[in-house]
């Protein structure tokens, strides 16, 4: 598995707390016309954090998901919030979360690299910011293969 | 009676009510026991016209002497139609061969946002000789109705981020445009490929 620990920024006041591990972040590219699209990754954290919300340049819209499959039907939602808890990794892959990228403002080719920003709550209300790259694979990119 | 338990179980699945079914075995009554759910004999979405991404009216009877395996999803979904598309690849290629005796057909939920154009790109980047099928909203319904497929728009922040809710069932017609399996999409494309290869050869 390839890592790329993308540990915080927000220079100023970097609260060891808050750091939160992205490990192999990506997004599965789009054809043209095309307006949405999904972003994976998984999360790990040293301390109990909570991630509020995702920006990115390339999406007008961006809401952290939740499928489910209920009876045989697929139910995709957004949620307010991810608990990443102390010590553990959350996944965000297909059949799970993902980074949901809507009202894309354009293609998203295969090995583009997208920036996309997750605020991070730490327990004590803290918010800080963690920029995540992640690399466009393949329209029929396997969302399990690592 | 066979046919009683067969009718209650197709009515079950048809609200896609299957939950806490495990998706494997076959109808007391089918000689062959596929991986998938056998449901020879429920006369499901037995022909529909939609249309291609050139525009051609396509139907399901112009596929006979091909096995035709038919599901329901949309582009923007992130995560489950990918992945099928991406399992229906992988069974092309598990049936070697076979391969040219299967057509997949995608049919679009969401063709307000689904053009030709991004649905003929979208499935040309998991194999060249998958189809995709698009109708008017009112067309979708009725052909999906006749799966007894569900969907549902789930309004987003803007006009054009809505999402869709949809059933995740794959349908395989035999050779003679006879429904015979429902096909759970937690299969693995291994087992697919075992009863597509049975439709093939029999």
């Amino acid at each position: 598995m390839r890592t790329t620990l993308a540990s915080i920024l927000l220079a100023a006041s970097i609260p060891v707390f808050a750091q939160l591990g992205v490990v192999d972040p990506w997004v599965r590219a789009t054809v043209p016309g095309q307006g949405a699209t999904g972003a994976f990754m998984q999360l790990r954290s040293k301390q109990d954090v909570r991630v509020v919300a995702a920006r990115s340049a390339v999406a007008g819209v961006v809401e952290l998901h939740e499928m489910k499959m209920e009876g045989g039907v697929m139910k995709m939602k957004p949620i307010k919030e991810l608990a990443v808890p102390g010590g553990a990794a959350v996944d965000l892959k297909p059949g799970g979360y993902h980074v949901m990228l809507m009202d894309l403002k354009k293609q998203v080719k295969e090995g583009d690299e997208i920036p996309i920003t997750l605020v991070v709550e730490a327990a004590d209300g803290k918010r800080t910011e963690v920029a995540v790259t992640a690399r466009a694979r393949p329209v029929a990119a396997d969302g399990h293969a690592h | 009676m066979r046919t009683d338990r067969r009718s209650a179980l197709l009515s079950l699945l048809g609200l896609a009510a299957a939950a806490g079914c495990d998706g494997r075995g076959s109808i007391a009554g089918s000689k062959h026991k596929f991986n998938a759910i056998d449901v020879s004999g429920g006369g499901w979405g037995s022909d529909f016209r939609l249309r291609d991404p050139d525009g051609r009216v396509r139907t399901l009877a112009e596929f006979f002497g091909k096995v035709v395996v038919v599901f329901f999803g949309f582009t923007q979904c992130p995560d489950i139609c990918p992945t099928t598309l991406l399992r229906y690849k992988n069974v092309m290629r598990q049936l070697g061969g076979d391969s040219d005796r299967l057509q997949v057909l995608f049919i679009t939920i969401d063709p307000e946002r689904d053009t030709a154009l991004v649905l003929k790109e979208y499935v040309a980047n998991f194999d060249a000789s998958f189809i995709a099928l698009r109708g008017s909203p009112e067309e979708t319904a009725v052909v999906a109705r006749a799966f007894r497929a569900s969907y549902e728009k789930v309004e987003g922040q803007t006009p054009t981020s809505y999402t869709m809710n949809h059933s995740t069932f794959a349908y395989a017609f035999d050779k003679g445009g006879h429904a015979r399996l429902l096909i759970p999409h937690n299969l693995e494309a291994a087992q697919v490929t075992e009863d597509l290869r049975y439709l093939i050869q029999t």
